[in-house]
Protein backbone atom coordinates (compact mmCIF):
# COMPACT_ATOMS: atom_id res chain seq x y z
CA UNK A 1 0.00 0.00 0.00
CA UNK A 2 2.55 2.58 1.05
CA UNK A 3 4.94 3.49 -1.66
CA UNK A 4 8.48 3.19 -0.44
CA UNK A 5 10.02 6.60 -0.29
CA UNK A 6 13.24 6.97 -2.22
CA UNK A 7 15.89 6.39 0.35
CA UNK A 8 17.40 9.66 1.35
CA UNK A 9 21.08 9.04 1.52
CA UNK A 10 21.79 12.33 3.10
CA UNK A 11 19.29 14.05 5.29
CA UNK A 12 18.14 17.14 3.43
CA UNK A 13 15.62 19.18 5.32
CA UNK A 14 14.51 21.09 2.22
CA UNK A 15 13.64 17.80 0.54
CA UNK A 16 11.84 16.61 3.67
CA UNK A 17 9.82 19.81 3.82
CA UNK A 18 8.47 19.13 0.33
CA UNK A 19 6.76 16.04 1.78
CA UNK A 20 4.65 18.20 4.13
CA UNK A 21 2.04 20.12 2.14
CA UNK A 22 0.97 22.28 5.07
CA UNK A 23 4.42 23.83 5.32
CA UNK A 24 3.83 25.69 2.09
CA UNK A 25 0.78 27.58 3.34
CA UNK A 26 0.54 31.11 4.62
CA UNK A 27 -1.22 31.67 7.93
CA UNK A 28 -1.89 35.30 7.18
CA UNK A 29 -1.46 36.91 3.77
CA UNK A 30 2.26 36.79 3.02
CA UNK A 31 3.10 35.17 6.35
CA UNK A 32 4.19 31.54 5.96
CA UNK A 33 3.60 28.95 8.64
CA UNK A 34 6.50 28.25 10.99
CA UNK A 35 5.35 25.16 12.83
CA UNK A 36 7.08 24.74 16.18
CA UNK A 37 4.44 22.66 17.95
CA UNK A 38 5.22 19.08 16.97
CA UNK A 39 5.34 18.04 20.60
CA UNK A 40 1.58 18.62 20.70
CA UNK A 41 1.05 17.01 17.31
CA UNK A 42 3.18 16.59 14.21
CA UNK A 43 2.30 17.54 10.67
CA UNK A 44 1.62 14.84 8.07
CA UNK A 45 3.69 13.92 5.02
CA UNK A 46 2.05 13.41 1.67
CA UNK A 47 2.99 9.71 1.83
CA UNK A 48 0.64 9.29 4.79
CA UNK A 49 -2.10 11.51 3.40
CA UNK A 50 -2.07 9.66 0.08
CA UNK A 51 -2.05 6.25 1.69
CA UNK A 52 -5.20 7.11 3.60
CA UNK A 53 -6.83 8.58 0.55
CA UNK A 54 -5.93 5.57 -1.58
CA UNK A 55 -7.23 3.25 1.11
CA UNK A 56 -10.59 5.01 1.19
CA UNK A 57 -10.82 5.25 -2.59
CA UNK A 58 -9.79 1.70 -3.31
CA UNK A 59 -9.67 -0.71 -0.41
CA UNK A 60 -12.10 0.34 2.29
CA UNK A 61 -14.46 -2.06 4.05
CA UNK A 62 -14.96 -3.16 7.60
CA UNK A 63 -12.25 -5.57 8.66
CA UNK A 64 -12.25 -9.18 9.87
CA UNK A 65 -15.11 -11.58 9.14
CA UNK A 66 -15.90 -10.17 5.66
CA UNK A 67 -15.70 -12.96 3.07
CA UNK A 68 -15.26 -10.76 0.05
CA UNK A 69 -12.25 -9.38 -1.71
CA UNK A 70 -12.34 -5.79 -0.51
CA UNK A 71 -12.92 -6.73 3.13
CA UNK A 72 -10.05 -9.16 2.95
CA UNK A 73 -7.87 -6.51 1.39
CA UNK A 74 -8.81 -3.95 4.06
CA UNK A 75 -8.08 -6.49 6.78
CA UNK A 76 -4.72 -7.26 5.25
CA UNK A 77 -3.75 -3.59 5.21
CA UNK A 78 -4.85 -3.14 8.81
CA UNK A 79 -2.89 -6.17 9.98
CA UNK A 80 0.07 -5.16 7.84
CA UNK A 81 0.16 -1.87 9.75
CA UNK A 82 0.26 -3.79 13.01
CA UNK A 83 3.25 -5.76 11.75
CA UNK A 84 5.08 -2.61 10.71
CA UNK A 85 4.55 -1.06 14.11
CA UNK A 86 5.68 -4.23 15.88
CA UNK A 87 8.87 -4.16 13.87
CA UNK A 88 9.36 -0.44 14.43
CA UNK A 89 9.46 -0.82 18.21
CA UNK A 90 11.13 -4.22 18.22
CA UNK A 91 8.17 -6.18 19.59
CA UNK A 92 8.49 -9.94 19.66
CA UNK A 93 5.28 -10.39 17.65
CA UNK A 94 2.51 -8.26 16.08
CA UNK A 95 -0.07 -9.64 18.52
CA UNK A 96 1.57 -7.60 21.23
CA UNK A 97 0.46 -4.43 19.41
CA UNK A 98 -2.97 -3.19 20.42
CA UNK A 99 -4.55 -0.36 18.50
CA UNK A 100 -6.08 2.34 20.69
CA UNK A 101 -7.00 5.96 20.04
CA UNK A 102 -3.90 7.50 21.60
CA UNK A 103 -1.42 7.34 24.46
CA UNK A 104 -4.12 8.41 26.89
CA UNK A 105 -6.38 5.51 25.99
CA UNK A 106 -3.46 3.07 26.08
CA UNK A 107 -2.60 4.09 29.64
CA UNK A 108 -6.23 4.05 30.76
CA UNK A 109 -6.55 0.58 29.28
CA UNK A 110 -3.70 -0.70 31.45
CA UNK A 111 -5.04 1.06 34.55
CA UNK A 112 -8.57 -0.22 34.07
CA UNK A 113 -7.69 -3.81 33.19
CA UNK A 114 -4.30 -4.81 34.60
CA UNK A 115 -4.52 -2.27 37.40
CA UNK A 116 -7.99 -3.24 38.51
CA UNK A 117 -7.28 -6.92 38.38
CA UNK A 118 -3.86 -7.08 39.97
CA UNK A 119 -3.60 -4.16 42.38
CA UNK A 120 -4.83 -4.24 45.95
CA UNK A 121 -5.33 -1.68 48.66
CA UNK A 122 -2.02 -0.44 49.97
CA UNK A 123 -0.05 -1.40 46.85
CA UNK A 124 2.39 1.23 45.58
CA UNK A 125 2.60 2.70 42.09
CA UNK A 126 5.66 4.82 41.32
CA UNK A 127 5.27 7.70 38.88
CA UNK A 128 7.40 10.82 38.35
CA UNK A 129 6.81 14.49 38.99
CA UNK A 130 7.16 15.27 35.29
CA UNK A 131 4.26 13.20 34.00
CA UNK A 132 1.75 14.40 31.48
CA UNK A 133 -1.74 14.32 33.01
CA UNK A 134 -2.46 11.22 30.93
CA UNK A 135 0.07 9.24 32.92
CA UNK A 136 -1.14 10.65 36.22
CA UNK A 137 -4.91 10.99 36.30
CA UNK A 138 -5.69 7.37 35.28
CA UNK A 139 -3.61 6.23 38.27
CA UNK A 140 -5.26 8.77 40.54
CA UNK A 141 -8.62 7.35 39.47
CA UNK A 142 -7.39 3.86 40.23
CA UNK A 143 -5.98 5.01 43.57
CA UNK A 144 -9.33 6.48 44.53
CA UNK A 145 -11.10 3.27 43.62
CA UNK A 146 -8.69 0.68 45.00
CA UNK A 147 -6.77 2.46 47.74
CA UNK A 148 -3.53 2.15 45.80
CA UNK A 149 -0.76 4.55 46.89
CA UNK A 150 0.98 6.80 44.36
CA UNK A 151 4.56 7.84 45.01
CA UNK A 152 6.61 10.14 42.84
CA UNK A 153 10.22 10.26 41.72
CA UNK A 154 11.21 13.91 42.26
CA UNK A 155 12.56 16.15 39.51
CA UNK A 156 15.69 18.08 40.45
CA UNK A 157 16.54 21.69 39.55
CA UNK A 158 18.22 20.72 36.29
CA UNK A 159 15.14 18.82 35.17
CA UNK A 160 16.42 15.30 35.83
CA UNK A 161 14.77 12.55 37.81
CA UNK A 162 16.39 11.97 41.18
CA UNK A 163 17.39 8.33 40.82
CA UNK A 164 18.69 8.08 44.37
CA UNK A 165 15.19 8.92 45.58
CA UNK A 166 13.82 6.40 43.11
CA UNK A 167 15.98 3.69 44.66
CA UNK A 168 14.57 4.58 48.08
CA UNK A 169 11.01 4.48 46.74
CA UNK A 170 11.65 0.97 45.47
CA UNK A 171 11.81 -0.15 49.08
CA UNK A 172 8.02 0.18 49.07
CA UNK A 173 8.03 -2.80 46.68
CA UNK A 174 5.93 -1.11 43.99
CA UNK A 175 3.72 -3.19 41.75
CA UNK A 176 4.11 -0.73 38.88
CA UNK A 177 6.59 1.91 37.75
CA UNK A 178 5.17 4.18 35.03
CA UNK A 179 7.13 7.06 33.53
CA UNK A 180 7.55 9.22 30.45
CA UNK A 181 10.64 8.32 28.47
CA UNK A 182 10.84 11.92 27.34
CA UNK A 183 9.20 14.89 29.06
CA UNK A 184 6.87 16.97 26.90
CA UNK A 185 7.78 20.10 28.91
CA UNK A 186 11.44 19.82 29.85
CA UNK A 187 12.50 17.56 27.01
CA UNK A 188 14.40 15.46 29.55
CA UNK A 189 15.24 11.99 28.30
CA UNK A 190 14.87 9.65 31.21
CA UNK A 191 17.15 6.62 31.58
CA UNK A 192 14.44 4.08 30.72
CA UNK A 193 16.71 1.08 30.75
CA UNK A 194 18.02 1.81 34.23
CA UNK A 195 14.57 2.64 35.61
CA UNK A 196 13.16 -0.60 34.22
CA UNK A 197 16.04 -2.75 35.41
CA UNK A 198 15.71 -1.42 38.94
CA UNK A 199 11.93 -1.88 38.86
CA UNK A 200 12.27 -5.47 37.71
CA UNK A 201 14.70 -6.20 40.54
CA UNK A 202 11.86 -5.62 43.01
CA UNK A 203 9.32 -7.43 40.85
CA UNK A 204 7.48 -4.37 39.52
CA UNK A 205 5.84 -4.15 36.11
CA UNK A 206 6.87 -1.12 34.01
CA UNK A 207 4.96 1.15 31.69
CA UNK A 208 6.70 3.62 29.41
CA UNK A 209 4.80 6.68 28.23
CA UNK A 210 6.45 6.86 24.83
CA UNK A 211 4.30 9.69 23.45
CA UNK A 212 7.37 11.88 23.02
CA UNK A 213 10.15 9.33 22.69
CA UNK A 214 8.78 7.02 19.98
CA UNK A 215 8.35 9.80 17.37
CA UNK A 216 11.93 11.00 17.80
CA UNK A 217 14.19 8.18 18.97
CA UNK A 218 14.74 4.56 18.10
CA UNK A 219 12.84 2.72 20.84
CA UNK A 220 13.19 -1.06 21.16
CA UNK A 221 10.92 -2.68 23.71
CA UNK A 222 12.95 -5.87 23.87
CA UNK A 223 16.25 -4.06 24.45
CA UNK A 224 14.54 -2.03 27.16
CA UNK A 225 12.70 -5.07 28.50
CA UNK A 226 9.63 -2.80 28.74
CA UNK A 227 6.43 -4.45 29.92
CA UNK A 228 4.08 -1.82 28.48
CA UNK A 229 4.73 1.01 26.03
CA UNK A 230 2.07 3.58 25.10
CA UNK A 231 2.30 6.06 22.22
CA UNK A 232 0.21 8.13 19.80
CA UNK A 233 0.18 8.09 16.00
CA UNK A 234 -0.49 11.79 15.62
CA UNK A 235 2.84 12.85 17.11
CA UNK A 236 4.85 10.69 14.69
CA UNK A 237 3.58 11.84 11.29
CA UNK A 238 0.54 9.59 11.49
CA UNK A 239 -3.15 10.49 11.66
CA UNK A 240 -5.00 11.48 14.81
CA UNK A 241 -7.36 8.95 16.34
CA UNK A 242 -4.90 6.07 16.38
CA UNK A 243 -2.49 5.06 19.11
CA UNK A 244 -0.72 1.98 20.32
CA UNK A 245 -0.37 -0.06 23.44
CA UNK A 246 2.47 -2.55 23.40
CA UNK A 247 2.37 -5.18 26.10
CA UNK A 248 4.27 -8.39 26.69
CA UNK A 249 2.15 -11.35 25.64
CA UNK A 250 1.96 -12.94 29.10
CA UNK A 251 0.67 -9.67 30.57
CA UNK A 252 -1.89 -9.05 27.86
CA UNK A 253 -3.14 -12.61 28.14
CA UNK A 254 -3.64 -12.32 31.89
CA UNK A 255 -5.57 -9.05 31.60
CA UNK A 256 -9.36 -8.89 31.40
CA UNK A 257 -10.86 -7.12 28.36
CA UNK A 258 -11.25 -3.34 28.41
CA UNK A 259 -14.49 -2.67 26.55
CA UNK A 260 -17.07 -5.22 25.63
CA UNK A 261 -18.58 -5.58 22.17
CA UNK A 262 -17.90 -6.99 18.75
CA UNK A 263 -14.51 -8.38 17.78
CA UNK A 264 -13.32 -8.85 21.34
CA UNK A 265 -15.27 -12.08 21.80
CA UNK A 266 -14.96 -15.69 20.74
CA UNK A 267 -18.43 -16.87 21.65
CA UNK A 268 -21.41 -15.06 23.07
CA UNK A 269 -24.58 -16.48 24.61
CA UNK A 270 -27.36 -14.45 26.15
CA UNK A 271 -25.74 -14.86 29.56
CA UNK A 272 -22.03 -14.84 28.92
CA UNK A 273 -19.12 -14.44 26.57
CA UNK A 274 -15.65 -15.83 26.14
CA UNK A 275 -12.92 -13.41 25.14
CA UNK A 276 -11.02 -13.45 21.90
CA UNK A 277 -7.25 -13.80 21.69
CA UNK A 278 -4.87 -10.91 21.88
CA UNK A 279 -4.78 -8.36 20.37
CA UNK A 280 -8.48 -8.56 19.43
CA UNK A 281 -9.53 -8.97 23.02
CA UNK A 282 -8.71 -5.28 23.47
CA UNK A 283 -10.08 -3.99 20.18
CA UNK A 284 -13.83 -4.00 20.71
CA UNK A 285 -15.92 -2.47 17.95
CA UNK A 286 -14.90 -1.18 14.55
CA UNK A 287 -11.49 0.38 15.02
CA UNK A 288 -9.92 3.38 13.29
CA UNK A 289 -9.11 1.32 10.22
CA UNK A 290 -7.81 3.92 7.79
CA UNK A 291 -5.95 5.63 10.62
CA UNK A 292 -4.16 2.41 11.47
CA UNK A 293 -3.19 2.02 7.84
CA UNK A 294 -2.04 5.64 7.86
CA UNK A 295 0.08 5.00 10.93
CA UNK A 296 1.67 2.09 9.09
CA UNK A 297 2.58 4.54 6.33
CA UNK A 298 4.01 6.96 8.90
CA UNK A 299 6.20 4.21 10.30
CA UNK A 300 7.42 3.44 6.78
CA UNK A 301 8.12 7.10 6.23
CA UNK A 302 10.16 7.48 9.41
CA UNK A 303 11.95 4.19 8.86
CA UNK A 304 12.94 5.08 5.33
CA UNK A 305 14.46 8.32 6.46
CA UNK A 306 15.98 6.61 9.47
CA UNK A 307 15.40 7.44 13.10
CA UNK A 308 19.12 8.03 13.57
CA UNK A 309 19.15 10.61 10.77
CA UNK A 310 16.06 12.28 12.23
CA UNK A 311 17.49 12.58 15.69
CA UNK A 312 20.81 13.85 14.34
CA UNK A 313 18.97 16.59 12.47
CA UNK A 314 16.84 17.49 15.48
CA UNK A 315 19.94 17.65 17.59
CA UNK A 316 21.54 20.11 15.22
CA UNK A 317 18.51 22.39 15.05
CA UNK A 318 17.78 21.92 18.75
CA UNK A 319 21.29 22.84 19.94
CA UNK A 320 21.15 25.94 17.81
CA UNK A 321 17.73 26.85 19.21
CA UNK A 322 18.89 26.52 22.80
CA UNK A 323 22.02 28.53 22.09
CA UNK A 324 19.99 31.36 20.57
CA UNK A 325 17.21 31.30 23.16
CA UNK A 326 19.45 31.56 26.22
CA UNK A 327 21.17 34.58 24.68
CA UNK A 328 17.95 36.60 24.88
CA UNK A 329 17.90 38.74 28.03
CA UNK A 330 14.89 37.84 30.17
CA UNK A 331 14.41 34.39 28.65
CA UNK A 332 14.65 31.38 30.95
CA UNK A 333 14.61 27.94 29.37
CA UNK A 334 13.56 25.04 31.58
CA UNK A 335 15.09 21.58 31.53
CA UNK A 336 18.51 20.01 31.07
CA UNK A 337 21.35 21.09 28.82
CA UNK A 338 20.93 20.09 25.29
CA UNK A 339 22.83 16.82 25.11
CA UNK A 340 20.44 15.21 27.59
CA UNK A 341 17.15 16.38 26.15
CA UNK A 342 15.02 16.37 23.06
CA UNK A 343 14.28 19.41 20.90
CA UNK A 344 11.59 20.79 23.22
CA UNK A 345 12.12 24.20 24.78
CA UNK A 346 9.73 25.55 27.35
CA UNK A 347 10.63 29.05 28.39
CA UNK A 348 9.43 32.12 30.17
CA UNK A 349 10.07 35.70 29.13
CA UNK A 350 10.42 38.18 31.93
CA UNK A 351 7.39 40.45 32.37
CA UNK A 352 5.47 38.88 29.48
CA UNK A 353 2.91 36.14 30.03
CA UNK A 354 3.29 32.97 27.95
CA UNK A 355 -0.02 33.65 26.20
CA UNK A 356 1.05 37.09 25.15
CA UNK A 357 4.33 35.70 23.83
CA UNK A 358 2.56 33.10 21.72
CA UNK A 359 -0.02 35.60 20.50
CA UNK A 360 2.72 37.90 19.25
CA UNK A 361 4.61 34.98 17.68
CA UNK A 362 1.42 33.93 15.91
CA UNK A 363 1.38 37.29 14.23
CA UNK A 364 4.61 36.22 12.52
CA UNK A 365 3.17 32.84 11.58
CA UNK A 366 5.03 31.06 14.37
CA UNK A 367 2.98 28.29 15.97
CA UNK A 368 4.08 27.56 19.53
CA UNK A 369 2.11 26.40 22.55
CA UNK A 370 1.50 28.33 25.76
CA UNK A 371 0.20 27.07 29.07
CA UNK A 372 0.98 24.21 31.39
CA UNK A 373 1.18 21.62 28.58
CA UNK A 374 -0.95 19.14 30.52
CA UNK A 375 1.66 18.99 33.28
CA UNK A 376 0.25 21.22 36.00
CA UNK A 377 2.10 19.55 38.90
CA UNK A 378 5.42 20.06 37.11
CA UNK A 379 4.70 23.74 36.53
CA UNK A 380 3.77 24.08 40.17
CA UNK A 381 7.09 22.53 41.11
CA UNK A 382 8.88 24.96 38.79
CA UNK A 383 6.91 27.74 40.43
CA UNK A 384 5.46 29.15 37.21
CA UNK A 385 1.86 29.24 35.99
CA UNK A 386 2.69 28.81 32.33
CA UNK A 387 5.48 28.51 29.80
CA UNK A 388 5.78 29.06 26.07
CA UNK A 389 6.97 25.93 24.33
CA UNK A 390 8.75 25.67 21.00
CA UNK A 391 9.45 22.18 19.71
CA UNK A 392 11.22 20.88 16.64
CA UNK A 393 10.87 17.86 14.39
CA UNK A 394 12.44 16.51 11.23
CA UNK A 395 10.98 19.26 9.04
CA UNK A 396 12.18 22.25 11.06
CA UNK A 397 15.20 24.29 10.08
CA UNK A 398 17.59 26.74 11.63
CA UNK A 399 16.01 29.69 9.78
CA UNK A 400 12.89 29.02 11.80
CA UNK A 401 14.89 29.31 15.00
CA UNK A 402 16.06 32.73 13.84
CA UNK A 403 12.47 33.79 13.18
CA UNK A 404 11.43 32.56 16.60
CA UNK A 405 14.17 34.57 18.25
CA UNK A 406 13.21 37.65 16.26
CA UNK A 407 9.59 37.20 17.35
CA UNK A 408 10.59 36.99 21.00
CA UNK A 409 12.52 40.25 20.67
CA UNK A 410 9.40 41.77 19.18
CA UNK A 411 7.37 40.64 22.20
CA UNK A 412 9.96 42.20 24.50
CA UNK A 413 9.72 45.44 22.59
CA UNK A 414 5.92 45.58 22.76
CA UNK A 415 5.95 45.00 26.50
CA UNK A 416 8.99 47.12 27.27
CA UNK B 1 -1.19 42.89 16.20
CA UNK B 2 -0.72 46.52 16.91
CA UNK B 3 -4.48 46.34 17.29
CA UNK B 4 -4.39 43.42 19.65
CA UNK B 5 -1.82 44.98 21.89
CA UNK B 6 -3.21 48.49 21.90
CA UNK B 7 -1.33 50.86 24.12
CA UNK B 8 -4.30 50.98 26.47
CA UNK B 9 -4.02 47.23 27.09
CA UNK B 10 -0.27 47.27 27.64
CA UNK B 11 -0.64 50.30 29.94
CA UNK B 12 -3.37 48.82 32.05
CA UNK B 13 -1.46 45.53 32.24
CA UNK B 14 1.72 47.20 33.40
CA UNK B 15 0.15 49.83 35.65
CA UNK B 16 -3.35 48.81 36.59
CA UNK B 17 -5.49 51.37 38.39
CA UNK B 18 -7.68 48.98 40.36
CA UNK B 19 -5.36 46.23 41.47
CA UNK B 20 -5.70 45.18 45.08
CA UNK B 21 -7.97 43.52 47.60
CA UNK B 22 -10.77 45.05 49.65
CA UNK B 23 -11.00 43.77 53.20
CA UNK B 24 -13.68 43.82 54.41
CA UNK B 25 -15.86 43.54 51.33
CA UNK B 26 -19.48 42.78 50.60
CA UNK B 27 -18.86 40.54 47.65
CA UNK B 28 -15.77 38.58 46.67
CA UNK B 29 -15.30 35.90 44.06
CA UNK B 30 -12.39 34.23 42.31
CA UNK B 31 -11.85 31.81 39.47
CA UNK B 32 -9.24 30.43 37.07
CA UNK B 33 -8.97 30.02 33.39
CA UNK B 34 -7.57 26.48 33.30
CA UNK B 35 -6.38 26.93 29.73
CA UNK B 36 -3.68 29.39 30.61
CA UNK B 37 -3.57 29.58 34.36
CA UNK B 38 -5.08 33.07 34.51
CA UNK B 39 -6.49 33.78 37.93
CA UNK B 40 -8.77 36.66 38.90
CA UNK B 41 -10.30 37.68 42.20
CA UNK B 42 -12.73 40.57 42.41
CA UNK B 43 -13.83 42.32 45.63
CA UNK B 44 -16.77 44.74 45.81
CA UNK B 45 -18.22 47.11 48.37
CA UNK B 46 -21.89 47.84 47.84
CA UNK B 47 -24.05 50.54 49.47
CA UNK B 48 -27.55 50.07 50.89
CA UNK B 49 -29.10 50.82 47.49
CA UNK B 50 -27.22 47.99 45.83
CA UNK B 51 -24.75 50.30 44.13
CA UNK B 52 -21.04 49.45 43.83
CA UNK B 53 -18.99 52.05 45.71
CA UNK B 54 -15.59 50.42 45.60
CA UNK B 55 -14.06 47.59 43.60
CA UNK B 56 -10.69 45.96 43.10
CA UNK B 57 -9.19 42.93 41.39
CA UNK B 58 -6.21 40.74 42.08
CA UNK B 59 -4.63 37.74 40.40
CA UNK B 60 -2.20 36.97 37.65
CA UNK B 61 -2.27 36.13 34.00
CA UNK B 62 -1.76 37.41 30.50
CA UNK B 63 -2.07 41.04 29.45
CA UNK B 64 -5.54 40.53 28.01
CA UNK B 65 -6.96 38.97 31.17
CA UNK B 66 -5.42 41.51 33.53
CA UNK B 67 -6.13 44.60 31.44
CA UNK B 68 -9.71 43.55 30.86
CA UNK B 69 -10.20 43.10 34.62
CA UNK B 70 -8.83 46.56 35.29
CA UNK B 71 -11.03 48.17 32.63
CA UNK B 72 -14.08 46.24 33.76
CA UNK B 73 -13.63 47.27 37.38
CA UNK B 74 -13.32 50.88 36.31
CA UNK B 75 -16.56 50.64 34.35
CA UNK B 76 -18.66 49.12 37.15
CA UNK B 77 -17.87 51.49 40.00
CA UNK B 78 -21.07 53.45 40.60
CA UNK B 79 -23.22 50.90 38.80
CA UNK B 80 -25.98 48.96 40.51
CA UNK B 81 -25.75 45.20 40.89
CA UNK B 82 -28.72 44.86 38.55
CA UNK B 83 -26.83 46.77 35.90
CA UNK B 84 -23.83 44.50 36.36
CA UNK B 85 -26.07 41.48 35.78
CA UNK B 86 -26.92 42.89 32.35
CA UNK B 87 -23.27 43.14 31.21
CA UNK B 88 -22.28 40.95 28.27
CA UNK B 89 -19.28 39.80 26.35
CA UNK B 90 -19.68 42.73 23.97
CA UNK B 91 -19.37 45.23 26.79
CA UNK B 92 -15.97 43.80 27.67
CA UNK B 93 -14.86 43.73 24.05
CA UNK B 94 -15.95 47.36 23.71
CA UNK B 95 -13.81 48.26 26.68
CA UNK B 96 -10.82 46.46 25.19
CA UNK B 97 -11.49 47.77 21.71
CA UNK B 98 -10.11 44.68 19.99
CA UNK B 99 -11.27 41.50 18.34
CA UNK B 100 -10.23 38.18 19.81
CA UNK B 101 -10.07 34.54 18.76
CA UNK B 102 -11.89 31.93 20.82
CA UNK B 103 -8.95 31.07 23.08
CA UNK B 104 -8.05 34.63 23.99
CA UNK B 105 -11.72 35.45 24.43
CA UNK B 106 -11.68 33.24 27.51
CA UNK B 107 -8.82 35.34 28.92
CA UNK B 108 -10.72 38.54 28.20
CA UNK B 109 -13.98 37.31 29.71
CA UNK B 110 -12.63 35.75 32.89
CA UNK B 111 -13.09 38.96 34.86
CA UNK B 112 -16.71 39.38 33.74
CA UNK B 113 -17.41 35.78 34.64
CA UNK B 114 -15.94 36.28 38.11
CA UNK B 115 -17.79 39.56 38.60
CA UNK B 116 -21.17 38.18 37.60
CA UNK B 117 -20.76 34.97 39.59
CA UNK B 118 -20.02 37.13 42.63
CA UNK B 119 -22.94 39.47 42.04
CA UNK B 120 -25.37 36.61 41.50
CA UNK B 121 -23.96 34.94 44.60
CA UNK B 122 -23.21 31.69 42.77
CA UNK B 123 -21.13 28.88 44.17
CA UNK B 124 -19.36 28.34 40.87
CA UNK B 125 -18.69 30.52 37.85
CA UNK B 126 -20.07 29.30 34.55
CA UNK B 127 -19.40 30.27 30.96
CA UNK B 128 -23.12 30.88 30.52
CA UNK B 129 -22.66 34.11 32.45
CA UNK B 130 -20.69 35.67 29.61
CA UNK B 131 -22.45 34.35 26.54
C1 LIG C 1 4.48 12.73 27.46
C2 LIG C 1 3.07 12.66 26.94
N1 LIG C 1 2.25 11.71 27.39
C3 LIG C 1 1.00 11.59 26.94
C4 LIG C 1 0.48 12.45 26.02
C5 LIG C 1 -0.96 12.28 25.60
O1 LIG C 1 -1.05 11.98 24.28
P1 LIG C 1 -2.48 11.87 23.60
O2 LIG C 1 -3.14 13.18 23.80
O3 LIG C 1 -2.18 11.59 22.17
O4 LIG C 1 -3.19 10.75 24.27
C6 LIG C 1 1.29 13.46 25.53
C7 LIG C 1 0.74 14.42 24.55
O5 LIG C 1 0.75 15.59 24.68
C8 LIG C 1 2.61 13.57 26.00
O6 LIG C 1 3.41 14.53 25.56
Amino acid sequence: MTQPRNLIKEFNVDEIRKDFPILTRDVYPGVPLIYLDSTASSQKPIQVIETIERFYRHSYANIHRGIYAVAEEATAYYEEARKKIAKFIGANEPNEIIFTRNTTESINLVAQTWGRMFLREGDTIILTEMEHHSNLVPWQMLAAEKGVILRFIPVDESGFLDLEQYKKLLEFKPKLVAFAQMSNVLGTINPAQEIIELAHQVGAITLIDGAQSVPHYPVNVQDLDADFLAFSGHKMCGPSGIGVLYGKRFLLEAMPPYMGGGDMIKRVTLDSFSTNEIPYKFEAGTPAIAEAVGLGAAVDYLTNIGMDAIIAHEHEVGSYALERLVEIPGVKVYGPDYDKKGAVFSFTLEKVHAHDVSQILDHYGIAVRAGHHCAMPLHEKLGIPATTRASFYLYNKKDEVDQLVEGIYKAKEIFS
Amino acid sequence: MDDLYRELIIDRYKTPLFRGELNPHDISFEDDNPLCGDHIRIDLRVDENGRITEAAFSGEGCAISQASADLLIESVIGKSLDEVKQLTKDDVLDLLGIELGPVRLKCALLSLKVLKAGVYGLGEASDDLVE
